[in-house]
């Protein structure tokens, strides 16, 4: 796991990739301080870190798209599954790599809160959970998005596909509302707003911190990591 | 070291490796021989654990690849056809990350300089893969099999697309290497099975249509009492006094050069040595004899003539049966 790690963590910067995910989110996540914090003089970061989920369906496609895509194109995946190392191990070891660059790319965050907290008194535990929140949504994204390039050869497949679906992740409760409302499909709404992304990493923006969001992006990042690995094995079959 | 039992692998309909047994003894380099399409690479993809099997078993120093891939993944150095680098890495990050992945013990940097000497990549070391020849990234993807000393060497097709001073060089390595470790070594042509092999399986669509040394195979496909005789003179005289001699049985004229000069093939019976008689008879009607040989099948006939569909003489009752499916 930890050759598997190095390996991805330096291939993320030696090709652009790496540098134009941390850039373009630095980038983003500075107008939306401008605009939101630094303009508007207003010290709480909710509107900012609302504004963050946006930029992070668009990034981790391109975080995770050549994960496993590029590993088939290129025929390498025949040295990793021939190694003595476990397929969990190499796709746990592919998804900390992308978690770290993703973290990296956070971490912008924390240095706005310290420019935040000269103009007012933030409340650092509100902020933390924000941060945090970012960490467990993104890491349930990145899980999403290697799994997505777990199908394809083609990274581009894999970008588009992975796009779509955390879109659809995200937005679970807008498909849900367009449910008729009253007609015996109640359940059916609220099962779409469980298991929306967006609604539950919008929670932590407002200053919740549930616990119960928490397991949900662990258990998310599990699953779909988890899916990879039999998407890895069901090949060795097919 | 490697046993391969009632190997199988079904892609839908296609059975692209069909119930396939044989055995690789330690320090032994068999060659796995077959035109293309035969099945050799999935049967190699099956041993490394790359993809599982439809039905059979193989066994890695006795270990089933299937049952625990890890322990029997250790044993192995695999070099696919197309070599597995990352293009993005020099030749010294590459083994660096192979060396880890691999879990090796051995003391890293003289182990991989060992390799770098062996397979002559150290004047590359610092370069990146992506710029190196093809010759050079096949002999990096040999380098990669090699790091963490495994018994069992997995190569396949490890010469396609080299010079020929670099397939004889790689030739050479692998002979060498053979002396210390059990090598599968998969190719489709004939005089490198020859020249670097101590036994061959043949395979065809799947299906192992022989399995023995070089020398038994040819031996078993010819005998004594086959020649080809040039001889020169009138082509009809010949054959009339040819088929004369005691103990023929038939003679053809296999090719026609000018001057009278011509080949044939003549098959004896069983046990009787027609040489004595053939030159004097041959003599006192005038004509001259060229050229006289035992009527021995180069590899490349007995590869024909098996992947042809024609069964083997002498071959053992199961033999004949897989060779006859």
């Amino acid at each position: 796991m930890g050759a598997i790690f190095r390996r991805e963590v330096r291939a993320y910067f030696t090709s652009p990739i790496g540098y134009i995910i941390i850039a373009a989110f630095f980038a983003y996540s500075g107008i939306m301080f401008s605009y939101y914090s630094l303009n508007s003089g207003y010290t709480k970061l909710d509107s900012l870190f609302g504004s963050l989920l946006t930029i992070i369906i668009v990034l981790i496609p391109i975080l995770t798209m050549r994960t496993i895509a590029e590993e088939k194109r290129s025929r390498t995946d025949q040295c990793l599954l021939t190694a003595p190392v476990s397929l969990g191990s190499i796709v746990v070891g592919k998804f900390l790599a992308a978690f770290l660059i993703y973290a990296i790319a956070v971490s912008i965050t924390a240095v706005m809160a310290v420019v935040v907290s000269y103009y007012g008194k933030p409340d650092w535990n509100v902020i933390v959970g924000n941060i945090a929140a970012l960490l467990l949504v993104g890491g349930a994204y990145i899980a999403i998005g290697i799994f997505c390039s777990s199908f394809t050869e083609n990274q581009v497949v894999a970008a588009v596909t992975s796009f779509i679906a955390l879109i659809a992740a995200s937005f679970m409760t807008t498909i849900g509302d367009l449910i008729p409302q009253g007609h015996h499909f109640d359940w059916l709404i609220t099962a779409f707003e469980k298991v929306s992304f967006g609604e539950r990493y919008y929670s932590f923006t407002y200053g919740v911190f549930d616990f119960s969001n928490v397991v949900f992006f662990i258990s998310a990042i599990a699953a779909f990591l988890f899916l990879t690995v039999r998407v890895l094995e069901k090949r060795r079959w097919g | 070291m490697i046993e391969v039992i009632n190997l199988s692998k079904h892609y839908g309909d296609k059975r692209a490796v069909d119930n396939v047994s044989f055995k690789a003894e330690d320090g032994e380099v068999l060659g796995f021989l077959g035109p293309n399409g035969a099945g050799k690479s999935t049967t190699m993809k099956i041993i490394t654990g790359y993809i599982s099997s439809t039905g059979g078993k193989a066994l890695v120093d006795g270990i089933d690849i299937l049952e625990n891939p890890i322990k029997a993944k250790q044993k192995i150095g695999y070099l696919p056809e197309i070599p597995p680098l990352y293009e993005d890495m020099t030749v010294k990050e590459y083994l660096y990350f192979i060396y880890d992945l691999k879990k090796c013990k051995l003391p890293k940097i003289s182990h991989l300089k060992d390799i770098c000497d062996l397979v002559k990549i150290d004047h590359v070391y610092n370069r990146l893969i992506k710029n190196l020849s093809k010759g050079y990234k096949q002999r990096v993807g040999l380098a990669q099999a090699l790091v963490g000393n495994p018994k069992v060497l997995i190569l396949d097709e490890p010469t396609v697309g080299l010079d020929p001073k670099q397939i004889i060089e790689i030739r050479t390595l692998i002979k060498k290497l053979g002396k210390n470790h059990t090598v599968i070594l998969s190719s489709h042509i004939l005089s490198e099975v020859q020249a670097v092999c101590d036994k061959i399986v043949v395979i065809n669509e799947g299906k192992v249509v022989a399995n023995d040394t070089e020398e038994n195979l040819s031996h078993r496909l010819t005998g004594d009492n086959k020649l080809i005789c040039k001889i020169d003179g009138d082509k009809d005289r010949v054959m009339r006094v040819l088929q004369s001699i005691k103990g023929v049985d038939r003679v053809y004229c296999d090719a026609e050069h000018k001057n009278n000069v011509n080949d044939y093939r003549i098959e004896a019976q069983e046990g009787t040595d027609i040489r004595y008689e053939l030159f004097g008879r041959i003599a006192k009607e005038g004509f001259v004899i060229l050229e006289l040989k035992s009527s021995e099948m180069s590899l490349e006939d007995i590869f024909l003539k098996l992947t042809m569909g024609e069964s083997l003489p002498g071959l053992t009752d199961d033999e004949e049966k897989e060779a006859e499916d």
